[in-house]
């Protein structure tokens, strides 16, 4: 089967500026992957190249067999696009609204509309003007307005900013959906609750692709272990376990340091080294990582 | 440190607060979390004396929200989803202008506003217009401006919704410091539960009323013994099949792998007639153990109503 995405050494430079350094990557025909990585990270730049929107540096892509740079229309026109700031018209009703973006990409079938109007769930909304539905109601809308020209492949952009878990599930299980009639996707995300949606994740950081694959690899590829640590002396614990070796990376919780330290460091060395240095310590404790920890670790400071 | 008393707000026929009692003590971050439309939003509004509720009594650092409204507010300072500052006034002056609106003195201003540029990481950008500001910078900026009065009491609705991963991070290390160094006292919305997971204390709103409040690991301990991950192939028709099994509540797929949340003491009687179904129907069940639940489990189960 062809590959839905191929990236090879993908590159793109602003002047000196290196957005995307490098990047290679495959996605297979109806997967779901997910994107994370901070703003400027390259993440942007990344999907504008795979909808041939911005011309690649250095390297090359195919989006559904279509090379980037020579048959950019045919991506456009196969391909749907739900940005973070989707352009719904708020006077006009959902329905209209749908119309609206079915117009736009020469949609001639008349039962397309129809079509997503069921399949998303928005019949019960359809003579709503967007204005006055929910955060997630109008994310469903800006999912239907993608998809009413019956795309192979979808971008998500950071799909469901300030949604509540709820319609965030109601909204996953419709891309579920969608990838089991063999529509790709792709998604951009800012939060570690959506990320463990994706059946693989990448992470990008600085330009670069820093690891890529399902949630539950990455997490099992940490290197090393996570550890809570309880002390009374909460911030002066944090400095010092900072300080100490073998710990990759220390943060804080409501009430606790939340450490990821190299393999052969654990409970006894960190106790050790705030005791020593006469910080009491409460407990310390193995904790399983998460989504953040994974993240972090790779991509922070 | 903030006490609310069976708290009610309508708008028209709406109950948007409906008899919210709860307690923060000083010191400490408590989390709301609840569906869109729950009454967080609202609940923050009545506390900062934005909103008046209907009935019901608030006080904040011992002082009636509405009898003593000033001083009550004194006590506060609110960073909202879409706060607002001036875009065409540099760091320096919003921070100038919210402080004089704050009732600050000119001597006291400067070196607070020094020390909370510092504080937030803004300290070389006090001359920058804030329109030229990033949106994570901007953000710092919003939470300065929100510690400018020495507020007691800190609220926060919906704080970091859009902003990115680093980000988010930097500005819980900033709110927790100010919680362990002043003994700032947080109340903060959020839709997610990544950082409902930080908090001491996370209260569930549901159609205005707080249906249950604990300690993030009392909340999970809600659901304890009734998840159950599954992988196998294919998933979606595994994930079909499993909602049709008795004893099953509901199943998500997460990626590659199904969560189930079955009914007390089932996870055995459910497992074994999944298995056995998903063979008479020809699926494969890689693996299938328990595992614990997370806080969006939870989250999704009192929504649901099945807790």
């Amino acid at each position: 089967m062809t590959p839905a995405i191929v990236t090879h050494e993908l590159t793109r430079r602003f002047g000196g500026f290196l957005a995307v350094d490098h990047v290679s990557f495959e996605v297979q025909p109806g997967e779901v992957v997910g994107y994370l990585g901070p703003n400027g990270s390259g993440k942007t730049t990344t999907l504008r190249m795979l909808l041939g929107l911005l011309r690649p540096s250095e390297g090359d892509a195919q989006v559904l067999g279509f090379d980037v740079v020579k048959e950019a229309e045919k991506i456009r026109a196969a391909v749907g696009y739900m940005t973070q700031k989707f352009a719904l018209y708020l006077d006009l009703t959902t329905q209209e609204n749908l119309e609206f973006y079915a117009g736009l990409y020469g949609v001639r079938d008349r039962s397309a509309v129809a079509t997503v109007l069921r399949e998303l769930g928005l019949e019960e909304v359809r003579a709503q003007q967007a204005h006055s539905l929910s955060a997630g109601w109008r994310q469903r809308l800006a999912l239907g307005a993608a998809l009413v020209h019956r795309p192979r492949l979808i971008f998500l952009d950071e799909p469901s900013s300030g949604v509540d878990p709820v319609a965030r599930r109601a909204f996953w299980d419709l891309i579920y959906a969608l990838s089991a009639e063999g529509v790709t996707v792709l998604v951009t995300t800012h939060y570690m609750d959506e990320a463990e949606y994706c059946q693989r994740i990448g992470i990008m950081q600085g330009g670069r692709l820093l690891a890529m694959d399902s949630p539950a690899r990455l997490k099992a590829g940490l290197p090393g272990q996570v550890w809570e640590v309880a002390s009374e002396q909460l911030l002066p614990a944090l400095e010092q376990v900072e300080r100490m070796p073998g710990v990759l990376r220390a943060a804080l919780s409501a009430d606790r340091v939340r450490v990821v330290t190299q393999p052969g460091f654990g409970a006894v060395e960190l106790t050790g080294w705030l005791q020593g240095l006469g910080i009491p310590v409460q407990s310390v404790m193995a904790v399983e990582p998460g989504m953040e920890d994974v993240f972090l670790t790779l991509a922070g400071r | 440190m903030i006490a609310l008393d069976q708290v009610v707000k309508t708008f028209g026929q709406t109950r948007a607060v409906d008899g919210v009692s709860f307690q923060v003590e000083a010191g400490r971050i408590f989390g709301l979390v609840g569906p869109d439309g729950a009454g967080k939003t609202t609940l923050l509004r009545c506390i900062c004396w934005a909103l008046k509720p209907d009935s019901g009594s608030i006080r904040v650092g011992g002082f009636d929200a509405g009898r003593q409204s000033e001083k009550a507010q004194a006590l506060i300072g609110y960073l909202s989803q879409r706060f607002s500052l001036y875009e065409d006034l540099t760091v320096l002056e919003n921070l100038q202008f919210f402080a004089e609106v704050r009732g600050l003195q000119r001597q006291d201003w400067r070196e607070r506003s020094r020390m909370l540029l510092e504080f937030v990481g803004l300290a070389e950008f006090g001359d920058r217009l804030a329109g030229q500001l990033s949106g994570g910078m901007k953000q710092k900026l919003g939470l300065a401006l929100a510690l400018i009065n020495r507020p007691r009491v800190l609220l926060l609705d919906e704080p970091t919704t859009g902003v990115d991963p680093i980000t988010r991070q930097d500005f819980w290390q900033l709110i927790i410091r100010q919680v362990n160094q002043e003994g700032l006292t947080v109340l903060v919305s959020t839709p997610y539960m990544d950082e409902a997971a930080r908090c001491h204390r996370i209260g569930f709103l549901r159609s205005g009323r707080m249906v249950v409040q604990g300690a993030p690991g009392e909340l999970r301990s809600l659901l304890d013994g009734r998840m159950v991950e599954v992988t196998g192939t294919p998933v979606e028709a595994l994930q079909r099949l499993a909602r049709q099994v008795p004893g099953v509540q509901s199943a998500q797929r997460f990626g590659n792998r199904l969560h189930l949340m079955v009914e007390p003491q089932a996870v055995e009687r459910v497992s074994v007639q999944f298995n056995e179904l998903s063979r008479q129907e020809g699926l494969h069940i890689e693996r299938s153990s328990g595992v614990p639940s997370t806080l969006e489990d939870v989250f999704i189960a009192l929504s649901e109503g099945m807790l």
